[in-house]
């Protein structure tokens, strides 16, 4: 248990640091959700009935952005292979470096969402639905990126096919997402369905997540 | 003869060569065969009450859709062959299968977009089955980027394995997403409990073009493995060449050796 929690305080030590890569994902989410009124004009009730959409693909998009650091800059320096070849199950540890990456780009994103639910005009119910929506799919975003992470983690060039591979995997996250969303804020269905699905989602990816990143890691290594 | 023997002699890839050769032919044939007759009969049916003569575009739509599905789930087989087996020639049979597979999904996507004109009066819907089988497409594309981007085949090949397994989820939503989710697509007429509720005289002719399609991939997907496998063999030699050339006294003794037929290849 030592270990895992040493790897978790390391990787968010690391990620808190000057190039660790932890704010710059909420920069990114601001950036995303700012531009965003300057595409679609600048119509409150537009951007409010968009809202919970432009919140979620920014919060998707700055997650895949801070992903290719996962497992990338500990293989530069040699970490990686300390990891894997170590006695802690590399599942464990697939899945501690997940959640240590949660907590330190995650966790900052659903922290911003008020902030910036009020650029985008959404009212307080809105802006807490979005924010208990990202709060449960952000983790299922992290742990099935971690796959594609794995994956990337042994090309070279990497980053752009990370993107390609994670995103058809988070697509129905995000679409339960952006259902519960509105669902809270002005739909017949209620919100407790989609919901309780994007939770399934994110409780498969904790399982399902750490077990393929393990198995790729284990074969892109050796 | 047991099954696993006859799978641990198909490892070999001269054997499998040998054996394709012999019975590439054959497929041909009976896929031409059964493709004629299929057409044929898909022409002469009858036309639909509701949709007139647009509904023979679903002999051609169902059979590519079915196979799409059926190609990735070939690829999940291939790839517990790769991961768990480390069968040689799962991967070839992985890597090759995948634009095949791309294939039969773009012409499903396109066939559909083609009939939806005329029936719900748009190219695209954004409705569960056309959606979940576009991210099947996606998918199909990023396994060849992966599989492409890697130089080492083996290690290519363990990495896609990975990832078609995890994208295997992906079937059973597409199968089922037009039951759960009631939107424009129709449900499910032919694999279903209960049986088909299709008529015989549209049943019939599909069920034969699905055949056809079948052996349709599987003689494209035998003779991509020859080309893969033979691909390698180049690739082989050509590593060998270059390394003869790079330390020419090292690899004078160890040249000759190597380079008899059937070792070091695939």
């Amino acid at each position: 248990m030592t270990a895992l929690s040493a790897l978790i305080r390391r990787d968010i030590r690391i990620a808190l640091r000057i190039g660790g890569g932890a704010l710059i994902g909420v920069l990114f989410f601001l950036t995303v959700v700012v531009l965003m009124p300057f595409a679609v004009g600048p119509d409150l009730a537009l951007l409010a009935r968009l809202g919970p959409a432009i919140l979620w693909l920014g919060a998707l998009l700055a997650s895949l952005l801070t992903l290719d650091r996962l497992f990338m800059a500990d293989h530069e320096d040699g970490s990686l292979d300390l990891v894997v070849m170590s006695r802690t199950p590399l599942e464990l540890a697939c899945a501690a470096k997940a959640l240590a990456h949660w907590l330190a780009a995650g966790l900052p994103l659903i922290i911003a969402t008020p902030v910036l639910g009020l650029l985008l005009n959404l009212d307080m119910v809105a802006t807490a639905a979005v924010a208990l929506t990202l709060l449960a799919g952000t983790p299922a975003l992290t742990f099935t990126g971690m796959i594609g992470a794995a994956l990337a983690v042994t090309l070279q060039r990497g980053g752009l096919l990370l993107a390609v591979l994670v995103l058809p995997l988070s697509i129905p996250v995000l679409i339960f997402g952006v259902a519960a969303s509105q669902a809270a804020i002005s739909g017949p269905t209620s919100f407790g369905a989609p919901f309780s699905i994007l939770c399934a989602l994110s409780l498969v990816s904790f399982v399902v997540g750490p077990f393929a990143a393990a198995a790729s890691l284990r074969q892109g290594l050796d | 003869m047991k099954l696993s023997d006859t799978l641990i002699d198909l490892a070999n890839p001269t054997r499998f060569l040998a054996l394709t050769a012999r019975a590439l032919p054959w497929l041909a044939a009976v896929t031409a065969v059964l493709l004629a007759i299929g057409l044929y009969q898909s022409a002469l049916a009858p036309d639909d009450y509701q949709q007139g003569a647009t509904v023979k575009i679903m002999f051609i739509h169902v059979p590519n859709a079915w196979l799409s599905m059926f190609v990735w789930a070939v690829m999940t087989v291939a790839s517990l062959g790769t991961l768990v087996w480390r069968h040689p020639l799962a991967d070839v049979a992985a890597k090759s299968a995948a634009p095949i597979g791309a294939a039969f999904t773009f012409l499903a996507l396109v066939t559909g977009s083609l009939w939806g004109r005329p029936m719900w009066g748009t190219y695209w819907e954004w409705d569960a089955r056309l959606t979940s089988v576009l991210i099947l497409f996606l998918m199909y594309l990023g396994l060849i980027a992966l599989w492409r981007a890697v130089e080492d085949p083996s290690r290519a090949a363990r990495a896609a394995a990975v990832l078609t397994l995890v994208g295997a989820i992906n079937l059973p939503i597409i199968k089922f997403s037009v039951d759960w989710w009631n939107t424009l697509h129709q449900p499910a007429s032919v694999m279903r409990l209960g049986g088909p509720t299709l008529d015989r005289a549209f049943l019939i002719p599909l069920l034969v073009m699905a055949v056809a399609f079948s052996f349709l991939f599987v003689t494209l997907h035998l003779a991509a493995m020859r080309n893969e496998i033979l691909r390698r063999r180049v690739r082989a030699l050509q590593m060998m060449q270059a390394s003869a050339f790079s330390a020419p006294a090292a690899a004078g003794g160890l040249g000759k050796s190597a380079l008899e037929p059937g070792i070091g290849a695939a």
